[in-house]
């Protein structure tokens, strides 16, 4: 089954991959990360594997998406 | 076999025998031969030759090649050498061994295109920003500027550091007879070099370090470098100085004139001998730690094609002596003359 | 549906050990930075074409400035604007490897405009990613030569004015317009959409350096929320607001099915073919070619002016006589007087010929003077010593009277050749140099005519009808009767 996994310590909060994504199953945290940011977290269920959220993430590291 | 080339010639054929793999220059008087050599030789050789854009391209050029691991050169004269100077920076920064061949021309600004020796303090004290030197070979014949091309990449290679010939407007135009050698055989591989394939996968030539400690230590290592150069790699002529009672110090078409004049004179009876640097840096202190030994010894006349820019690291090597020091000197794009020179001799 | 994996490019190394400090997984770009996006993208195409390991990265003065932390390839990094040089070099030295030249809108548009526009014009075959973010990041926010009108910057914290400060700059509309470029296109990086886009320009841009096609360029419009001074998610309005109504996205030139692929050069030459062609023929002893010979030896230095009219070929006579001397065994120095002058309708020469070494090279007291007219004649006269010797073009100087007081004082021979007529008659004016040359070997037997012809010979070895021509210049000045003016 598709997902994506989001490596919270490496996000920076800037909510690219949420306004990418074409099903709506990414959101921001209201925890902060080490690094001060509220970072992006899966709902869980819901992603077809697209990489929208991968492509649009300007970390080199944080996004890994399966399908 | 003799062949008669200009000195602007005779350093390309130099570096082709050195092995030199390209050419990035930009035309200017009184260097242009060197470019138009070099046209014509690189191509049919299938090494690269190219007119860049202007002097900041053409040193960048030689940076690229240099970091791709080519024995590769330019060439040009003051104007163009002062716009080379940050790329200089850089190259020295990364520890990039290649060949700058500067045809010294009349300053300040536009000058004119007659010779000088002007540059010496661009080349001697590192001409671009932050703490480096470049090794300067001052060459004094046609001969020189062949067989200096191909000790600097020699030179260049072992120390990973840009070598400068500086040649005055005369040896750069003058011809001569000259020798050629062998090409250089088995130029040594750089595993350094960015090559373009699986080798190169952590290869980085870069100068930018913002951890100051880290810069610090890059600073530190090429002060180390510079050291064991200046222990090493000092060269200067000295000719009938043991027992003079005159040291005459010139280099470059300067130190012709005054051989000459040292043989002149000795003939009239006056004692007099040449002290030739032939590397401008390092200064070769060596030579002025030996003539201070030297009981005859009384002056030292120190002729240059500039304001005292040799005097006074002649000056400087002879710190605390007694002797008497005097500089001779023309700027212009005028030539010292000898009637100049026979006067202060005789005078002293 | 196969499985798909998107993680991290094989083409970023594993752990960025060259970053300082304790995170060497992250990136040094600020939240919402488009370089990251971009480094992706390049990073992916290079590795599923299969180039990484063949490309060296060229990293610009900027924010991008440490790409070289994660790129998993040969890297190098250049002074501001001058990426596309180093890169030139780099590929010239290895043309079978791929260059990528990251630039930002300071470094590419500002600084460098002179190094990118001719890397473009020349049609190196590199990959030029250009990121244009309206603003200089690294340095804190100041104007770029693309920060749009009105914009607000460290530097331009009224506006940009159009009337101070110019217009922005379209780097792609200008580099299209060459006819080198390959590939020539503006895209974005603020939304999924053109991220896609731009994953597809990037890709064949690259392959068009596979394919050894030429030059490409790809302007990305990208996103800098830190300097522009507004939330990381409100990036994507500002730029849409902002930059792409100035910016057109599109292909602005797309030639890769034309292009032919770049040929190696083959060399045409080997080095000692060229050293044997810069050699002078060997002579074991001056007296040693044969022929009848009454050679004179020169016993002391002897110092020439030659000078005349550019064309008359005062430069190589003065260099045949130097190499007469050489394969005679002697010492020779030649020197021009160069620069302005000699490209103004005169020219001299200055020769010294001596048994021992020779000091300066240049002339000032002659022993013998050339002069091919009569300018040179009056300007050089009075520098020739007592006893010393003038040989003068007879053909076009007939007016002797300006000098002969001086000769007459200092006891100089004068000798008139007719060099001009005896180069007209062989119906090639530029032969009086040859023709004067032959005079002089005749009145001053240093060397033989034979030697002559063999330089000659080796000289124009290509041209057998300009050696003949000048041998018969060498006789005809020869053969001419004496004309001395003994005064």
């Amino acid at each position: 089954m598709s997902h994506v996994v989001i490596k919270k310590e490496l996000c920076k909060g800037c909510s690219f991959c949420i306004k990418a994504c074409p099903k709506s199953v990414l959101s921001l945290s209201s925890d902060i990360n080490n690094r001060g940011f509220n970072y992006a977290e899966y709902a869980g269920e819901g992603c077809t594997g697209c990489g929208f959220c991968f492509y649009s993430c300007p970390e080199l590291d944080a996004i890994e998406v399966y399908s | 076999m003799k062949s008669f080339l200009k000195g602007n010639e005779a350093v390309v054929m130099g570096s082709l025998l050195a092995g030199c793999q390209s050419y990035y220059g930009y035309p200017i008087t009184p260097a242009s031969e060197i470019t138009h050599a070099a046209a014509n030789y690189f191509p049919q050789l299938s090494r690269t030759f190219l007119q860049a854009e202007s002097e900041v391209a053409a040193i960048n050029m030689v940076y690229g090649a240099a970091a791709a691991g080519e024995r590769t050169m330019t060439a040009s004269s003051g104007p163009g050498i002062s716009l080379m100077c940050e790329g200089l920076s850089y190259i020295a920064a990364c520890e990039l061994p290649c060949l700058i061949v500067d045809i010294m021309r009349a300053g300040p600004g536009l000058g004119n295109i007659g010779p000088e020796q002007s540059d010496y303090y661009q080349l001697t004290k590192g001409g671009g920003h932050g703490n480096y030197n470049t090794l300067v070979l001052a060459p004094n014949s046609v001969q020189e500027m062949l067989d200096f091309a191909i000790i600097g990449f020699e030179l260049a290679d072992n120390y990973r550091i840009p070598v400068i010939i500086a040649a005055d407007g005369v040896i750069g135009q003058m011809m001569e007879p000259v020798t050629l050698p062998d090409p250089v055989k088995n130029i040594p591989e750089k595993e350094w070099a960015l090559t373009g394939d699986k080798r190169a996968e952590y290869n980085l030539h870069t100068s930018i370090f913002l951890d100051h400690d880290q810069l610090e230590e890059v600073n530190l290592r090429l002060d180390r470098k510079h050291r064991q150069i200046m222990a090493n790699e000092q060269l200067f002529e000295s000719y009938r100085a043991d027992d003079a009672e005159i040291i005459l110090v010139g280099y470059g078409i300067v130190s012709r004139q005054l051989k000459a004049l040292v043989n002149q004179v000795r003939k009239q009876g006056i004692k007099a001998g040449l002290i030739r640097p032939i590397t401008l840096w390092p200064f070769p202190s060596k030579a002025f730690e030996e003539i201070r030994n030297y009981k005859a010894l009384r002056k030292v006349i120190v002729a240059e094609m500039s304001n005292g820019q040799l005097f006074w690291d002649v000056k400087a090597a002879l710190d605390n002596s007694s002797l008497e020091i005097s500089l001779i000197n023309r700027m212009g794009g005028n030539l010292i003359e000898d009637q100049d020179l026979l006067k202060e001799i005789t005078n002293s | 549906m196969g499985n798909k994996i998107l993680k991290k490019s094989e083409a970023f190394y594993d752990v960025f050990f060259r970053k300082p400090g304790d995170e060497k997984k992250s990136t040094t770009y600020c939240a919402g930075c488009g370089h990251g996006i971009i480094h992706k993208l390049i990073a992916e195409a290079i590795t599923d074409l299969g180039m990484t390991e063949k490309t060296t990265f060229v990293s610009p003065v900027g924010c991008s400035v440490f790409a070289y932390y994660y790129f998993k390839t040969g890297n190098v990094e250049a002074a501001h604007g001058r990426a596309p040089a180093v890169a030139t070099a780099v590929k010239r030295s290895h043309p079978d490897s791929y260059v990528i030249c990251y630039q930002g809108d300071g470094d590419l548009a500002a600084i460098g405009t002179a190094e990118i526009l001719h890397a473009a014009n020349r049609g190196e075959n590199i990959t030029v990613i250009f990121v244009n973010n309206a603003i200089y990041g690294m340095t804190g926010g100041q104007m770029a030569p693309t920060s749009l009108l009105n914009q607000k910057t460290a530097t331009s914290p009224f506006g940009r004015d159009e009337a101070e400060e110019g217009y922005p700059l379209r780097m792609s509309e200008i580099i299209a317009t060459l006819d080198a470029p390959v590939l020539v296109a503006r895209t974005s990086v603020h939304d999924i959409k053109n991220i896609m886009q731009t994953r597809k320009l990037i890709r064949k841009a690259l392959n068009a350096q596979k394919d050894k096609k030429g030059f490409s360029f790809i302007e990305i419009l990208s996103q800098c929320p830190t300097n522009w001074k507004v939330k990381p998610e409100d990036a994507q309005e500002w730029m849409e607001k902002n930059m792409l109504p100035y910016y057109k996205r599109e292909v602005f030139k797309d030639i890769l099915d034309q292009a032919a692929p770049v040929p190696h050069p083959k060399p045409r030459k080997e080095i000692a073919e060229i050293v044997e062609l810069l050699a002078l023929p060997e002579f074991k002893t001056r007296k040693d070619n044969g022929g009848e010979t009454t050679l004179k030896t020169i016993r002391r230095e002897t110092k020439f002016k030659i000078a005349g009219f550019g064309g008359q070929g005062v430069l190589s006579l003065g260099a045949f006589l130097c190499e007469l001397a050489i394969v005679n065994h002697y010492h020779s120095t030649w020197i021009p007087s160069y620069g302005p002058e000699m490209r103004g309708g005169t020219a001299n020469c200055s020769v010294i010929l001596s048994p021992e070494e020779i000091a300066s090279p240049v002339v000032q007291e002659i022993d013998i003077l050339v002069a091919f007219n009569h300018p040179s004649l009056v300007k050089f006269h009075s520098n020739v010593k007592e006893e010393g010797l003038i040989f003068y073009n007879n053909s076009i100087i007939n007016d002797l009277s300006e000098i002969m007081p001086y000769v007459r004082r200092k006891k100089i021979q004068l000798i008139g050749v007719d060099a001009s007529n005896a180069a007209d008659s062989l119906g090639d004016p530029r032969m009086v140099n040859v023709a004067m040359l032959g005079h002089m070997i005749k009145v001053y037997p240093y060397f033989q005519l034979q030697q002559a012809d063999l330089l000659l010979e080796k000289k124009f070895s290509t041209k057998p009808r300009l050696v003949e021509l000048n041998k018969q210049a060498l006789r005809r000045g020869f053969e001419q009767d004496e004309m001395e003016n003994i005064v």
